[in-house]
């Protein structure tokens, strides 16, 4: 019962968190539009446009990592029902790229599709980014339990894309910014840790499952 | 008799804008003619707060435009919203970080192949050129833009003072180095100090300014007090911030975005929107202030002042 209370008490704190960056850009959005003396510190500032995308890509790929680091604290802690918080972190994460999707294509490229296909094609940065995108959206739509039963052991592989969409994500970063890389590598290492944590946790339960038959102790 | 000579600062009474006028205008509610129903309902948050009492400017700016009768963008626009890595890399960084620069007292260095070498204060380096306002359009490599009213004067006032000698090809230009004010010196983010150059006809182009103000008011530290170059003709990188050295030599100098990547910025860094960054398009910009992104033209609209200098030139070689 006091589980139960301190993932609801966790659900709780992740949806407040979750949402503030959103809150921060409406209420940036709201003081820049109508009052009166603009608000220095909550504003979108001289290229809103940017400062929307900058934010809601950022918030994206956070998010992503946190997904990615609930298995790890579940395995490490012992504490399964952390895993109750996966689905609604990945749900935020998808909330938040299709924000910085629909940002870009309307407010950026204002849907011009000559301008928008060029830049898919010709710009590895954004080629990468708009792939990780595509690649969560069947993931988001198939987050419901009635899919998760449907699909079975096809579901974990399928949402194994997650893995894909948060390295495109980093890379596009690391791609898109002029000098200083320090954040997108910071960001990167955070997933080769992720990452390489579930390569090594594999392969010890490979061999907890089945150890070789050379080294199997004798039954008498 | 009484000579007078006009001064940038002397405006007849009536070019002078009330207060009241000035103070209300929204040009955004102007401009707000905007189709679809998400932006109606807020256009001046989309293109960016350049309103406000952030600063009051000198009334003559009110009215003044571009040659190609463009608006200015507004004070805060240009003192918030700008690149100077030695505060940091983000846009709000040189005006969030740069409180602590001390721009005075300032000394200038003109070294190497001239007649006059020597160290001014800025007070001489200025000396008895005229200090003048001019609006230029800024446009960053990064695909943004912005219409400036900079104060300065002629380089070629400066290098004509210096004298040249006849091996004198380039100008090379250096920031002070200052980590204790500067907090992006201490990282290692780009290799300090921060060094730009010209060619010796570019120099002496009279588009080139060598500039002291913005609005007619002095340089704030964030936009590269006390002394920055501007040639509009060029990406922005290429306006060097706080000078405090000019050194004329017989070769090409190494430009800190070159030797941060000499694939995707030259030495030139002319505006070209036929010669995309291999990462983006220079196709289109974004105006500051604009909603929708308009087309970037060639030598950012100055052709005429300057394509001679580039004649003969691959200018999808020499970028």
């Amino acid at each position: 019962m006091n589980e139960k209370r301190a993932i609801l008490g966790l659900k709780v704190v992740l949806w407040i968190c979750a949402l503030t960056p959103a809150a921060w850009l409406g209420a940036a959005f709201y003081f820049d539009a109508y009052a009166a003396n603009p608000v220095a510190k909550v504003s979108l500032g001289a290229n809103p446009i940017e400062k929307l995308t900058h934010v809601t890509g950022m918030t994206t790929l956070v998010l992503l990592l946190i997904t990615l680091s609930v298995t790890p604290v579940r395995r490490l802690t012992g504490w399964n029902r952390v895993i109750k918080l996966r689905r609604t972190l990945g749900l935020f994460a998808f909330f938040y790229a299709f924000l910085h999707f629909s940002i870009w294509s309307g407010l950026d490229q204002t849907f011009v599709w000559a301008w928008m296909i060029e830049d898919v094609i010709e710009r590895p940065y954004i080629t990468v980014g708009f792939a990780g995108f595509i690649i969560l959206i069947p993931l988001a739509i198939t987050s419901t339990t009635g899919w998760i039963r449907q699909l079975g052991t096809r579901w974990t592989v399928l949402h194994r894309g997650v893995y894909l969409t948060a390295t495109l994500g980093v890379i596009h970063f690391y791609w898109l910014v002029k000098a200083d890389v320090r954040l997108p590598l910071f960001l990167g290492a955070c997933l080769v840790l992720l990452l390489s944590w579930r390569v090594v946790f594999s392969i010890r339960k490979r061999r907890r499952v089945s150890p070789r038959k050379d080294t199997a102790p004798a039954t008498p | 008799m009484i000579i007078r000579t006009r001064k940038p600062s002397d405006v007849p009474s009536s070019e002078i804008t009330p207060e009241h006028v000035y103070v209300n205008r929204r040009r955004f509610i102007r401009n707000a003619a905007v189709g679809a129903a998400a932006l109606a309902i807020a256009p001046r948050a989309l293109r960016g707060i350049t309103d406000g009492p952030a600063q009051e400017v000198p009334a003559r700016f009110a009215n003044m435009k571009s040659e190609l009768g463009e608006e200015l963008n507004p004070y805060r626009d240009v003192t918030t919203y700008n690149n100077f890595y030695e505060f940091g890399t983000q846009k709000e960084d040189p005006s969030r970080n740069a409180g602590d620069f001390q721009p005075a007292p300032w000394s200038i260095r003109v070294e190497g192949l001239v007649n006059n070498p020597g160290d001014y204060n800025l007070e001489d380096f200025i000396g008895p050129s005229n200090v003048e306002d001019r609006v230029y359009r800024m446009r960053c490599v990064e695909a943004w833009s912005i219409v400036v009213p900079w104060r300065g004067f002629p380089l070629a006032d400066v290098v004509k003072r210096a004298d040249p000698m006849g091996d004198a090809k380039y100008v090379e230009f250096k920031t002070v180095v200052r980590p204790s004010e500067m907090p992006g010196q201490r990282t290692r983010v780009l290799d300090w100090p921060y060094v730009e150059g010209l060619r010796l006809d570019e120099a002496m182009n009279p588009l080139t300014l060598m500039t002291t103000g913005v609005y007619g008011m002095d340089l704030p530290n964030q936009n590269g007090a006390p002394l920055r170059l501007i040639m509009p003709w060029k990406y922005g990188f290429k306006g060097i911030k706080s000078i405090v050295s000019m050194n004329f030599v017989e070769e090409m100098p190494r430009n800190t975005w070159w030797v941060q990547n000499r694939r995707e910025y030259g030495f030139f860094a002319n505006v070209n929107p036929q010669v995309d960054h291999p990462r983006w398009t220079q196709k289109r910009e974004r105006r500051l202030g604009e909603f929708r992104r308009r087309e970037t033209l060639m030598f950012n609209g100055y052709t005429d002042e300057v394509q001679s200098m580039y004649e003969g030139m691959d200018l999808t070689r020499w970028i």
